[in-house]
């Protein structure tokens, strides 16, 4: 039996609304599971474990980021599940799902098997699958959602393209319950986005590149809550940017609907200024927003409308970035940034150690429907250690992905994470770097 | 203001566009000479890197640095870094390992020189970049209202045209608001940019409206392909609405001039009559671009300096 | 006219040089109360006066007819001396050559070296230079720089037939072999000296007229100085009249 104790910490469990241990909580796994909790006073034996001391920090459930793209098949000049798994332990996510527009698209279970066998032989973090929800992501026909299922996807989404007829949404809709499957949907209306970089306002005008306004996303999100009304399947929103979007999923919620939603770090925390200077990196889409956004995204987050804090990590090979602005793929890293960066909502009061945590580990397990986010006795030995004080720079040089796009290069943080435990092995610790397995 | 970038009006403070103006005003008498040359740049080199094809643009800069003395290079790239499959990164190195003293940039996408000037160590001149900045010409079109007008300052200037997507009227509501003047725009609805107004100037729809009382009306060249059915239904339409003829014209102030980038799209941003006598004064705009590409050349031209 | 080390006040004068920087159009002067350096005038507005009379005397002696003269100042400085001579020529000949003013800065041979672009003068050559006998005027003469940049920018307006150079002051210290050929005093100097032209009148590219030009002043300002006493760079371009460049 292998037998693992994480000590010294302070605990959060979002799922029982723990906060224990002020630093001197413990955790037991044996055998890649969760058997107890301890805080001081009550000493869990050591004798034949491996100790991971925790030095204060947070000993919170390995983290879980539903929206990634990991680039494997075919781009994997950009990134791999090697890498971009190693990035994920490295931020402190234990399970990470994988989008489909990769090459070949993920809409048969030959691709969906195949990069399930990849990662388990190639990533320290889980990787989870989710499929196209049509074939080539055309948005025409639906993919085999049954079989995809089987092969291993737990979601369906066309993400990266949005699916302009709504007849088609619709079935897909209608067709993933019986799939038992969240449809995750890239909201954003092609036509009115038209050739737009940037969100659409004084910064957009000021610096002459093309608008995306906040309508485009706003009539897709509304569209999509009709549809998950009239066929009540799970629609999950990805990266919601706009307060319009946040707006309609609240009412959605309230009327008892199945829509979730996630939104980024980058949209938590910067606006479309970050674009003045014409850095390619802070070209995403959806793009950056207002400031009176961010504060809308904010207070959604910390209501519960939205439910995770996604990276949408979108890795791109510096010579793809190093163009014109309008011809740069939008998309920024995330996986190794999303805690230093998130945890500015902790730092001002918008979210509690224990919410935050929430949303970047539990919730996300809820949504997609896996084990994890939780230290219930017999849960995944999955861990993660955030010790919320340490000062770093990030340089995407030193990080594990093999992109370097991230609007962060060189600034300085406080707070980021300092160990991974993936089924009670320890797969990343700061001071020793990743672990082969 | 030596070494230094000139990327946008933005970034110029109104002493700064004194400067040019003032120098650019000496740089005039050259041009009516018959001997239409200076020593002043002899042995520097100066790299015109046109992405985008512009004849009156590049010519002028062109003549501007031979009237300087300088060694002018033209570089015509028809197709963008992707098409080339050259990043934006290397054209900028390559260009900086051949040493020029100053260089030239247009491009169809916006904030192209600022990153191409990030990697030069040359002072970058942006001749125009998308629909952001096109600082030489918002220049010498304030050198050509001062020298009509004697000052810039109170005066109201009408800007009229496809506003959205006019990096024109960028630098000259920049340009001519930080030296005191009234700017205006107007256009139809779907060419407006969102928020303009939070740029300083009042936007309008109504061109009556906008030119009452301007001393100065801009009309921009409208771009056919964006015009026909998309912003606008018909050339038609446009010409009846915004185009300006002398009817129109009465309602602006009496002396007031009329001016344009070039090339005029007679019949439609301009009638025939206002094309080519006063009050239009677009071929001063023109004699005085090559003064005030002279002037930017003179003071930028060199590496470093006092105030690099 | 206040001495200016007296008053404080700022006299406008025109400077003998340009200042490095580019900003001013307006060349104004405020001498700081103590300079810790001594100046010293060294021609007032008499002496000046009767310079120019004699040099237009020396010109209308030296010269085959005066018809063809074409007086040509340097600008700041040259062009109140360029107007009093023009004034003295047509009061001894009946006849008023033309005043053209050629700015030389854009013909300097030391643009490269500098750190900044030199604020550009007016020039307007209202006559053609060809077949004429041009006739430089410039206040103060140093290393010759200044006139050689003249007499290239000519070049370019035409083909004079003959070109002779007016000083008011000759401080010495030949860079290149350029010789005055009427001169108003001879002012031995050191090196880091700086010998400036004041004037009480507007100063700048002014002196349309030469009631406008008021009374004029030479001074010497020693270069003993501690560093940054100097309120302004006068520069070695047009017009030397001192600075550790000329």
């Amino acid at each position: 039996m292998s037998r693992m104790i994480v000590r010294n910490g302070r605990l959060l469990d979002p799922s029982r609304d723990l906060d224990l241990g002020a630093g001197s909580a413990s955790l037991l796994i044996e055998d890649g599971r969760i058997v107890a909790l301890a805080t001081d006073g009550e000493a869990i034996p050591e004798e034949g474990a491996e100790v991971v001391d925790a030095e204060g920090a947070w000993i919170v459930p390995g983290l879980v980021d539903v929206h990634a793209h990991l680039r494997e098949p075919g781009q994997e000049y950009k990134e791999d599940l090697a890498s971009g798994g190693t990035a994920a332990v490295a931020g402190g996510f234990t399970q990470v799902a994988c989008m489909a527009n990769t090459d070949p698209v993920n809409d048969d279970p030959s691709v969906t098997k195949y990069i399930l066998d990849r990662a388990e032989k190639e990533s320290p973090a889980k990787i989870r699958v989710i499929a196209a929800a049509t074939r080539g992501l055309r948005g025409e026909v639906m993919t085999e959602m049954m079989a995809l299922r089987e092969a291993g996807a737990i979601a369906f989404s066309d993400d990266g393209a949005t699916i302009m007829d709504a007849g088609v949404m619709r079935r897909v809709l209608e067709y993933s319950k019986m799939a038992n499957a969240p449809v995750v949907v890239h909201a954003e209306d092609c036509a009115l986005r038209a050739g737009g970089v940037v969100n659409e306002g004084s910064v957009a005008t000021r610096l002459g590149l093309p608008g995306n306004p906040a309508a485009a996303e706003e009539i897709m999100v509304a569209r999509d809550i009709r549809l998950a009304s009239l066929t009540g399947a799970h629609l999950h929103v990805a990266h919601v940017s706009t307060a319009g979007a946040v707006h309609m999923i609240r009412k959605a919620r309230d009327a008892g609907l199945r829509v979730t939603a996630e939104v980024t770090p980058h949209h938590l925390t910067l606006t479309d200024e970050a674009t003045e200077g014409f850095d390619t990196s802070t070209r995403v889409a959806p793009p950056l927003r207002s400031a009176a956004d961010i504060e809308s995204l904010r207070a959604g987050l910390a209501e519960g409308v939205i439910d995770v804090i996604a990276t949408d990590h979108a890795p791109h090979a510096t010579y793809e970035k190093e163009v014109e602005f309008t011809e740069a793929p939008p998309g920024m890293l995330g996986l190794e940034t999303a805690v230093s960066v998130s945890l500015a909502l902790v730092r001002d009061n918008t979210l509690s150690p224990l919410e935050f945590v929430r949303r970047m580990s539990t919730n996300g397990a809820k949504v997609l429907g896996l084990e994890g986010g939780t230290f219930r006795e017999g849960a995944p030995g999955d861990v993660a250690l955030i010790d919320p004080e340490r000062e770093w720079t990030y340089d995407p040089a030193q990080g594990f992905s093999k992109s370097r796009n991230s609007p962060w290069a060189g600034e300085r943080f406080t707070g980021r994470v300092t160990a991974t435990i993936v089924d009670g092995r320890l797969v990343y610790h700061i001071d020793r770097g990743v672990l082969i397995r | 203001m030596i070494g230094r970038d000139i990327l946008g009006i933005e970034d110029l403070s109104r002493e700064d566009i004194e400067t040019i103006l003032e120098t650019a005003e000496r740089m005039q008498e050259i041009g009516a000479r018959e001997v239409k040359k200076v020593p002043t740049l002899r042995g520097r080199t100066q790299i015109n890197l046109f992405f985008e094809p512009s004849t009156r643009t590049q010519t002028s800069f062109e003549i501007a640095g031979k009237r300087l003395a300088a060694d002018v290079v033209n570089f015509s790239v028809s197709s963008s870094s992707v098409t080339k499959r050259e990043t934006l990164l290397d054209t900028a190195k390559t260009l900086d390992a051949m040493d020029p003293d100053v260089v030239v940039v247009r491009h169809k996408v916006a904030g192209v020189p600022h990153r191409l000037a990030e990697v030069l160590q040359a002072p970058v001149i942006n001749a125009g970049d998308g629909a952001h900045e096109h600082p030489s010409q918002a220049l010498l079109d304030m050198l050509t209202v001062r020298e009509e007008k004697g000052h810039i300052e109170g005066l109201t200037v009408t800007i009229v045209g496809d506003i959205a997507h006019s990096r024109v009227a960028r630098s000259n509501i920049y340009g001519f608001r930080k030296l005191g003047a009234e700017v205006r725009v107007a256009g139809p609805p779907t060419m407006l940019p969102a928020e303009i107004e939070q740029l300083g100037v009042k936007a309008y729809t109504n061109l009556r409206e906008a030119i009452e009382g301007a001393d100065v009306v801009m009309a921009l060249r409208i771009q056919m392909e964006r015009l026909e059915g998309a912003c606008f239904p018909s050339v038609r339409e446009y010409a009846a609405t915004f185009g300006l003829d002398r009817a129109k014209l009465r309602f602006a102030k009496e002396d007031a001039i009329v001016m344009h980038p070039g090339p005029v799209n007679r019949g439609v941003e301009l009638a025939h009559e206002l094309a080519d006598h006063r009050p239009s004064v677009i071929l001063d705009q023109v004699r005085n671009g090559v003064a005030l590409r002279m002037a930017l050349l003179y003071l930028v031209s060199g590496r470093g300096g006092a105030s690099a | 006219m206040t001495p200016p080390a007296a008053s404080g006040e700022t006299p406008q004068q025109a400077l003998a040089g340009e200042p490095a920087r580019t900003l001013q159009s307006e060349d104004t002067r405020t001498l700081p109360p103590e300079s810790g350096r001594s100046e010293r005038v060294v021609l007032d507005d008499e002496a000046i006066r009767r310079a120019l009379m004699r040099i237009a005397h020396e010109i209308v002696e030296s010269s085959d007819g005066t018809d063809r003269l074409y007086l040509v100042a340097i600008p700041n400085s040259g062009v109140p001396l360029g107007r009093l001579l023009v004034d003295n020529l047509e009061s001894l000949t009946g006849d008023r050559p033309p005043l053209g003013i050629l700015d030389t800065t854009l013909y300097r041979d030391d643009l490269s070296i500098r750190g900044a672009r030199p604020q550009l003068r007016k020039t307007e050559m209202p006559s053609s230079v060809d077949d004429r006998v041009v006739v430089l005027v410039e206040d103060v003469v140093s290393t010759g720089a200044t006139i050689r940049a003249g007499m290239d920018a000519l070049m370019d307006f035409g083909r004079p037939s003959h070109v002779r150079v007016v000083a008011l002051v000759d401080r010495g210290h030949r860079e290149l072999p350029i010789k005055i050929d009427y001169v108003g005093k001879n002012i031995p100097t050191q090196p880091g000296d700086k010998v400036v032209l004041y004037t009480e009148g507007e100063g700048g590219d002014g002196f349309v007229a030469s009631e406008e030009i008021g009374a004029l002043q030479v001074s010497v300002r020693e270069a003993d100085a501690e560093p940054g006493v100097s309120v302004r760079e006068v520069d070695a371009g047009s017009g030397e009249g001192g600075g550790a460049s000329s």
